[in-house]
């Protein structure tokens, strides 16, 4: 290999600041990759990208405390999962209405309070991300998130293949499925608070579906797929900072594009597959 | 006594869909459930597995439920096997923070061999015809292993063939002892099982299919929408059919 690749391909890790970024992107791959298969089977795909939208008040208040941006996240988006699950089961308006108006009203609170003088600039970074301004506090906060959401989608695999299966058997196999959505809406709180730093809350949903999409379209069993989301979303993580590196591009609108272009090849691959044995 | 069911009465609010039932069944029956769609079959089901809370009226039983729902209602695109589907059977056995393990697949590898999909095990869930999914289904409850079984139309949509080998898969589980309820609308196959229930809102008849089985009571059952048929299986017995029911059979 010749030095002017070794370089090229080395460059974007060569300051701390390169270092810590890898090290968000795979933690960004982990939890949103695993996660991001529920979601698809689920179909939370909407959802997820409200309860991001929704968390913005949360962000900004933690930017006006001065407190990590990680828990000011926390407790709004407590609040958006249970409020999310809660609207669903309203009948009548239906649960897409009722997702509109919870998170339409969160994410105009947090416009409302970015513009507010007090405010420290940068609400470009809330909103867009900030792939390479992540702090080690952020890092070590993030890793604890992922480790607790790896544990609980290990201990709630089998209920979660219930209930995604088939919703109104499982509470005759003893699964309740409020108690399965809950949790999930919970879990994805957590993804999200990890992934937000890295990508802002509006491209966080990237992560979180592109790669679940283009590994459902590759494999045939869950654990095989939850492996190949976490390499597609630990890979398109890395691409895109090389792309935003090399490019000049932003890291987070970056990330998106390499993950949506994993996606659209997955998609034809499938296709071409799906043709070839027809 | 493997199920008692008395003065059974259930709704969801408003008026009951369901009032009076009253009937005992023996470990190794299989009780057809007959009636109208809307005449309280899913309704009793729900009830007896607890999910709806009867107005008055108790069910008492030997043992847990399972149940055997319609194979549409699972989604065919899930990346599971037949052997992940009958392993879910064992789950709420486990303890929360116990995942079903080595025993528990042996556990379904065996129940999938019983129901005569050994070879099968590993393909997906989807892939599968209908017919044998239904039978991964009906794996799936012998993993739970409830002495009671309740089965929601489990041969529509199977061809010929299929029907049979899943009639003659529910007289192995009668005899060993489990007692079956199956929702059904074809009436022929109710009159080879042990006992028939038939309900249309309330409990027109329960009792062995030859003296249950009357002209009276499949009016009563199915309102006068009731048709003649030859069957020529039967030679020159003649069957009455619920009149949209004689053609899913095929």
């Amino acid at each position: 290999m010749s030095l002017a690749v070794l370089q090229w391909l080395t460059d974007p890790w060569a300051q701390s600041l390169g270092r810590r970024a890898l090290l968000e992107v795979g933690l960004l791959g982990v939890a949103g990759g695993t996660l991001g298969c529920w979601l698809v089977f689920y179909n939370l795909a909407y959802s997820a990208e409200s309860l991001a939208h929704s968390l913005l008040p949360g962000l900004v208040g933690a930017a006006l405390l001065g407190v990590p941006l990680l828990l000011g996240g926390a407790a709004g988006l407590l609040l958006g999962a249970v409020a999310v699950a809660l609207a669903g089961r309203i009948e009548g308006i239906g649960r897409d209405t009722a997702v509109a108006v919870v998170v339409t009203a969160l994410l105009g609170l947090g416009v409302l309070l970015a513009l507010s003088p007090e405010t420290p600039a940068g609400l470009q970074g809330l909103l867009f991300g900030d792939v390479l301004g992540v702090t080690d506090t952020d890092l070590a906060l993030a890793g604890g998130l992922v480790a607790v959401l790896l544990l609980a989608l290990r201990l709630g695999h089998h209920r979660l293949l219930i209930v995604g299966f088939d919703r109104l058997s499982a509470p005759a196999l003893g699964v309740r499925p409020f108690g399965v959505d809950v949790a999930l809406l919970v879990g994805l709180a957590a993804a999200l608070l990890v992934a937000v730093q890295g990508l802002g809350n509006l491209l966080v949903v990237a992560v979180l579906i592109a790669p679940a999409s283009a590994a459902r379209l590759l494999t045939r069993r869950m654990p095989a797929m939850l492996a190949a989301s976490v390499a597609i979303a630990i890979l398109g993580g890395v691409g895109g900072i090389y792309l935003s590196y090399h490019a000049g591009t932003a890291a987070g609108a970056s990330i998106a594009a390499v993950l949506v272009a994993v996606y659209l090849v997955a998609a034809g691959a499938g296709g071409l597959r799906r043709t070839r044995t027809a | 006594m493997s199920l008692r069911v008395t003065g059974l009465t259930v709704g969801y609010g408003g008026a009951p869909a369901l009032v009076d039932i009253g009937f005992e069944v023996r470990a190794g029956q299989r009780v057809a459930v007959l009636g109208p769609n809307g005449g309280g079959k899913t309704t009793l089901f729900r009830t007896l597995l607890g999910q709806l809370q009867p107005v008055a009226g108790t069910v008492e039983a030997r043992g847990r439920f399972a149940v055997v729902p319609q194979t549409e209602r699972s989604r065919l695109d899930f990346p599971v096997s037949a052997t992940d589907v009958a392993v879910m059977g064992a789950v709420s056995r486990l303890p929360w923070w116990r995942p079903p393990g080595r025993a528990e697949r042996a556990q379904a590898s065996s129940a999938l061999a019983q129901v005569g999909l050994a070879d099968q095990a590993e393909r997906t869930f989807g892939d599968l015809s209908g017919g044998q999914r239904q039978r991964v289904l009906v794996a799936r409850a012998l993993v739970q292993d409830a002495p009671v079984v309740l089965l929601d139309e489990p041969f529509t949509g199977l061809d010929a063939q299929s029907a049979e080998r899943l009639e003659a898969l529910l007289g192995d589980l009668a005899a060993e002892g489990r007692t079956l309820l199956i929702a059904t609308h074809d009436v022929g196959h109710a009159r080879r099982w042990d006992q028939v229930l038939c309900l249309n809102g309330h409990q027109i008849a329960f009792g062995p299919p030859l003296t249950t089985l009357t002209r009276p009571v499949l009016e009563a059952t199915y309102g006068a929408d009731i048709v003649d048929v030859d069957c020529p299986d039967h030679g020159a017995e003649r069957a009455i059919l619920p009149a949209h029911h004689h053609d899913h059979a095929h």
